[in-house]
């Protein structure tokens, strides 16, 4: 069974965000990275089918030099080795882009499942998986939070949740999964983990080694503004007894806020 | 001379961070008021190797060496000191005796199990009568064919009524004292003759198990003799040397812990109208403590870089655990000032965080012996 996972770095969610001065991108000094928690997800399913069924773990991921140690991050969670896209022509690269450069780069891999993370929490676009999977024109399920394996290894049987409910699919291998919170309680990088991962392969492929140049990866989204979310406003009290301040509410909620 | 960090030394305090964050720090309160942790913890610790970061991976270790060792006790710190001070007494005091005088069939018999976790240890020196004089220690130990016969008790001892292995250092030549006259064996716990005694009741890291240890005609194998006959004493104060070091490393955590919950507080408590953070005497008390964080890290990483590269670092440990433990408590003591009343209550941090700040300067030596230690060496030198 060949697993792979694709991974992105993202600032820590507990990382305080600055807009750059031209509103374009975000202020990157200061800020550190951690590996997309529901990436987290992806890679621990991987690792417990490949306990399960043998095989290896491939991580994959494109970014920045800083990219390697979210890589080495989860080689040390158990992944075999790791596969970095790294040239200066992807540093722009939009969603689109990254699915295509994705694609191109593991249609020369054996691979016969794909694990995701649902989105990024950088910028919640939920773009790539599908967009991978449609690049690689094999079948996928967004948003999993089960997977199970075939006895005869030929398919999975994945449950996703959908609106008041739940769905289960199964699909033939190969074929991408995208995985959500609730799939599985993600290892921490042990530290013999981190000791072992430091003698395993990260492969870098630059533009040439993935095969693109030029208007391959042209961005295809173009950011217009970024802008903070709205302070939040200081809160009301009502003060007085508490049926009287009931009343006052259920008034305010009518007449100020219209949300009754 | 380089101060980086690398890419291995972000990953590790990523990862203790993570843990601490996530298992540690949730349960702090609970484990200071039950006086006790949960196993599970501890298990966990030990899966995920915190138990034997410092130890080479040839002896079931990560081998991460002391500037390993020093980012782990910090981040375990900023949670709580009762379980990295039961991770401190295990590993850096006491696997450590294994790792520096240990045969090799003894670090694969003793050692491996300790690294990975199966197996918890302590440290035993300290006895009624042998305080900062640990070498008049009572415990006596009979050469008997090919054993010997221990007999006496300890006190105080971190880990005692948990350990799996007790490091014991027993007088097999009470005249000699501690030059050839102490000698360091390694104990299983179910050694017949080993029993635990009392089970302190403590001001701080009231979670960490300090015990009394009694030993009854309890017969050693000469196979578990650790090291020389005679030559313990110097094991345990060579062993010392790292669990100090370590010490300095908690301080800088819960420090830091300290500051980080001081600016949250400044910045959210207002009275005269403003946040407390806009008053100069409580930005100075922040500065001092930013300040004085900075000294001790660098002390305590640049030391234990001196360990990792196999130099003698007695004195340097000596000054880390002195100066840091020192400012610990300054730094916790200010802290609660600058919570006022909020800080003395106890469902904030800050009160827990005073109370464990205050064995440092007592156990692995006082501060007074430290500094014993420190004058010796420069009176010595007649310079620094
Ligand atoms: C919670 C806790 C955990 C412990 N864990 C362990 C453990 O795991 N293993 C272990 O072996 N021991 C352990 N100890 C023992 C600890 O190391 C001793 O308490 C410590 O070494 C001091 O000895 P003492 O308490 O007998 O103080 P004393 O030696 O009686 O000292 C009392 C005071 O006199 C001062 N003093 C003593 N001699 C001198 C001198 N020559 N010059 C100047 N001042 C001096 C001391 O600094 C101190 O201020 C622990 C103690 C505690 C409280």
């Amino acid at each position: 069974m060949n697993i792979i996972v694709c991974m992105k770095q993202v600032p820590d969610t507990a990382a305080r965000i600055k807009i750059k001065g031209d509103g374009k991108g975000i202020e990157t000094s200061g800020v550190s990275y951690v590996v997309n928690p529901y990436d987290e997800y992806a890679v621990e399913e991987a690792l417990r089918l490949k306990e399960k069924a043998g095989g290896e773990v491939v991580v994959i991921s494109l970014g920045p030099d800083r990219a390697t140690e979210a890589i080495r991050t989860c080689l040390a969670m158990g992944a075999d080795r790791g596969v970095h896209l790294k040239d200066p022509s992807f540093e722009d690269a939009d969603p689109f882009v990254t699915a295509q450069l994705l694609a191109k780069a593991l249609s020369g891999m054996d691979y016969d499942l794909i694990l995701c993370g649902k989105q990024a929490v950088d910028d919640n676009a939920c773009f790539v998986g599908p967009a991978l999977a449609e690049g690689l024109g094999i079948p996928q399920a967004t948003v999993i939070t089960k997977l199970t394996l075939a006895e005869d290894a030929k398919s999975v049987t994945v449950e996703r949740e959908v609106e008041g409910g739940r769905e289960v699919l199964q699909l033939p291998l190969p074929a991408l999964v995208t995985a959500q919170k609730g799939l599985n309680e993600p290892r921490y990088a042990s530290l013999p983990g981190i000791m072992k991962a430091k003698k395993k392969e990260i492969k870098v492929m630059d533009a040439a080694a993935v095969g693109v140049s030029g208007d391959d990866v042209k961005q295809k989204i173009e950011t217009v503004s970024l802008s903070p979310a709205p302070e939040r406003t200081a809160g009301k009290i009502i003060p007085g007894e508490p049926s009287e301040a009931v009343k006052e509410l259920v008034r305010l909620l009518k007449e100020e806020a219209k949300a009754l | 001379m380089d101060f980086q960090w690398t890419e291995e030394h972000r990953m590790i305090r990523d990862m203790v961070k993570k843990f601490t964050d996530q298992e540690v720090r949730p349960l702090a309160a609970e484990i200071d008021k039950k006086k006790e942790l949960p196993q599970a913890l501890i298990r966990k610790g030990a899966d995920n190797g915190l138990t034997g970061i410092a130890i080479p991976e040839a002896y079931g270790g990560s081998g991460f060496g002391e500037i390993g060792y020093c980012i782990m006790m910090e981040e375990l710190s900023h949670g709580c000191a009762s379980f990295a001070i039961t991770i401190a007494a295990h590993q850096s005091i006491g696997c450590m005796p294994i790792l520096l005088d240990g045969t090799e069939e003894q670090k694969q018999q003793f050692l491996v199990p300790m690294a990975q976790g199966e197996k918890l240890g302590a440290f035993a020196l300290t006895e009624p009568g042998a305080g900062s004089d640990a070498s008049a220690l009572r415990t006596t130990a009979v050469e008997d064919g090919d054993a010997f016969v221990i007999n006496g008790s300890k006190i105080w001892i971190t880990n005692g009524g948990i350990a799996d292995v007790v490091i014991l250092y027993a007088a097999n030549d009470p005249a000699k004292g501690p030059r050839g006259g102490i000698t360091a064996f390694i104990v299983p716990t179910d050694t017949p003759g080993f029993s635990v005694g009392t089970i302190e009741e403590k001001m701080g890291i009231r979670g960490s198990n300090t015990a009394e240890l009694i030993f009854e005609e309890m017969r050693i194998p000469r196979s578990q003799v650790l090291g020389k006959v005679g030559e313990g004493f110097k094991n345990a104060m060579a062993t010392l040397d790292y669990g100090r070091l370590g010490l300095g490393a908690a301080a800088v955590g819960a420090s830091k812990e300290m500051l980080r919950l001081s600016i949250t507080h400044a910045n959210e408590r207002k009275q005269f109208g403003r946040p407390l953070a806009d008053q100069q005497i409580i930005q100075f008390y922040l500065a001092e403590m930013a300040a004085r964080i900075y000294a001790m890290e660098s002390m305590v990483y640049r030391t234990a870089a001196m360990a990792d590269r196999g130099e003698r670092f007695s004195r340097e440990s000596a000054m880390v655990k002195y100066l840091c433990t020192e400012w610990q408590d300054w730094i916790v003591d200010k802290a609660m000032q600058v919570h006022g009343g909020m800080g003395y209550m106890t469902h904030m941090p800050i009160e827990r965080f005073y109370r464990d700040s205050r064995i440092n300067r007592i156990f692995e030596g006082t501060n007074e012996i430290q500094r014993i230690v420190i004058a010796r060496d420069v009176l010595k030198k007649g310079e620094y």
